[in-house]
């Protein structure tokens, strides 16, 4: 079932990062965070709207093949971490040939839909 | 400070598996009364409950169960659930502890319960990915076995290892639970087993995850007076307490490859206790998946980072070795009701301690035992120690 109801700061991300505006929240020490968040989770001091890289690189990626029911026509799917910059994201990787995606990849952040509710989702696409 | 010793005085637990019919409170009422006997204590002595289970709402649409666990039990005390995921029970056996330790208690019934089975696999599985963060990870499709397949990858890229390593972290587990009656498996695998399962989410296969389980463990602790005054047989105390929190969602930490929350429950589990990680004779860790195992023992300071991954291939953490690791079965074999694993911890370590567990000849020597409880990708761990004293 579709999302029906709006995350203030989730969503806001999804619609910048589609926009091409995709941005991070920075702490003073250079760490990343993502939205919705007032404070960094550390040290409670106030953080800093910043550009996110066009760029970003696969930390770690998945196949998996037993699916929540939420994703379940999904499956199977890739499911990655990239950095990008201080902040990291988690998404779906996009691509002709999944296989061809590894740690190491250089990968640009988009927003895609999931096959099973049409729900957005941070996807991730080679570069 | 002075630190007053919790005593273990009784310990129970259900068989773990498939339960069919049965709802987690009455799994809970058998773990309880069993504990209750077994520490010989009244049912009117307890003082006070805390109660773990994690996907109550979701599995059984019953949240609020605090209360429902107290009449289960027969404990006519103030009762709280006590929510970390599958670290639930970890968390209740340390509120049981403090609040003994505090004083305000003589006597606490902790433990925990849950029921899954009767869940879908797939319903299972989005039960369980409630313990990440809904939004960021959830969404684009993190499973639990996907989550821990990223640490495992990550680890793999940053300090080699393969899938046949991790193999034998199951291979052992599954090699001590086949005695144990209370085990959801009683089955030997061997390594082509687990390398020949079908993938769930690479590189795990079925046999690299811990089962869907149903079942519940309970623990009386008393305190030391308690015990003396009433003459209670209670040769294990548990010395050491500690507790980490981390980021919830994985991509927000700083290293996929370190669990940090259970370093820092280890650190101060160790100190609480006086010992440092050489003193430990045997450990029950949160084989979740069996990667978690690994990254378990590198947290508690068993082995630099980087290098547990072999410690089961070369027979280090196997029954025989120097450091038997999850002689119960672990999770991985035992099963794993989450909200009631990290009490399962307690008692099965309670007996393997007091020579009354069918494996207890593997540690007949030892005095030390250190328990690890995980929730989620390690945002909360919860680390006890374990000492027999009498």
């Amino acid at each position: 079932m579709t999302r029906e109801f709006r995350d203030t700061g989730y969503d806001d991300f999804l619609e910048a990062l589609e926009a091409g505006e995709g941005y991070y929240l920075a702490g003073s020490d250079g760490d990343g965070f993502l939205p919705p968040r007032n404070v960094h989770p550390r040290t409670g001091e106030p953080l800093e709207e910043e550009p996110m890289p066009e760029a970003g690189e696969i930390v770690s990626l998945t196949r998996t093949q037993v699916a929540a029911p939420q994703l379940a026509d999904d499956a199977p799917y890739t499911v990655a971490i990239a950095e990008f910059g201080p902040v990291r994201l988690t998404g779906q990787v996009r691509a002709e040939d999944p296989k061809s995606i590894e740690i190491g990849t250089t990968v640009e952040a988009d927003v895609g839909e999931t096959e099973t509710t049409g729900d957005r989702i941070v996807v991730f696409r080679p570069r | 400070m002075v630190t007053m010793n919790v005593r273990v005085a009784g310990v129970g637990m259900t068989p773990f598996g498939k339960h069919e019919d049965r709802m987690g409170r009455d799994l809970f009422a058998d773990a309880a009364t069993e504990a209750i006997a077994d520490a010989g204590v009244d049912h009117e002595a307890v003082d006070e409950v805390f109660f773990g289970n994690f996907m109550g709402e979701f599995a059984e649409v019953q949240g609020h169960s605090g209360p429902l666990a107290a009449e289960s039990a027969g404990v006519p005390a103030p009762s709280t659930r006590i929510e970390s995921a599958c670290a639930s029970s970890g968390a209740a056996v340390r509120q049981g502890v403090n609040r003994l330790r505090v004083g305000d208690a003589d006597v606490v019934l902790v433990g925990g319960a849950e029921r899954m089975t009767n869940l879908s696999t797939a319903e299972a599985t989005e039960a369980l990915a409630a313990a990440a963060d809904a939004a960021w990870e959830i969404r684009p499709g993190i499973t639990f076995p996907g989550a821990y397949s990223l640490m495992a990858n990550a680890y793999f890229d940053q300090y080699g290892g393969t899938r046949e390593d991790l193999a034998h972290v199951a291979v052992k587990n599954h090699a001590n639970a086949v005695e144990n009656d209370l085990a959801q498996f009683q089955k030997a695998i061997d390594v082509d087993d687990v390398l020949g399962a079908p993938t769930v989410s690479s590189p795990f296969g079925l046999y690299d995850c811990s089962p869907i389980s149903d079942g519940a463990s309970a623990a009386v602790l008393v305190s030391e007076s308690y015990a003396e005054e009433h003459g209670l047989e209670t040769p294990v105390a548990i010395t050491g307490t500690g507790q980490g929190t981390d980021s919830l969602a994985l991509m927000a930490r700083e290293s996929m490859t370190r669990t940090p929350a259970a370093e820092q429950a280890a650190e101060a589990a160790y100190a609480d206790a006086g010992i440092e990680p050489g003193d430990v004779d045997f450990a029950e860790v949160h084989d979740c998946f069996t990667v978690a195992e690994v990254l378990a023992l590198e947290a508690l300071g068993f082995y630099e980072t980087g290098e547990a991954i072999s410690a089961a291939r070369e027979g280090e953490t196997t029954a025989d070795g120097d450091l038997p690791v999850n002689l119960s079965g672990g999770l991985k074999a035992k099963g794993h009701p989450v909200g009631a694993t990290g009490g399962a911890q307690i008692s099965e370590m309670t007996k393997l301690m007091r020579g009354d567990h069918v494996n207890s000849d593997a540690v007949s020597d030892a005095t030390v035992g250190v328990t690890h409880n995980a929730g989620g990708t390690v945002a909360s761990a919860v680390v006890h120690v374990l000492e027999v004293v009498e």
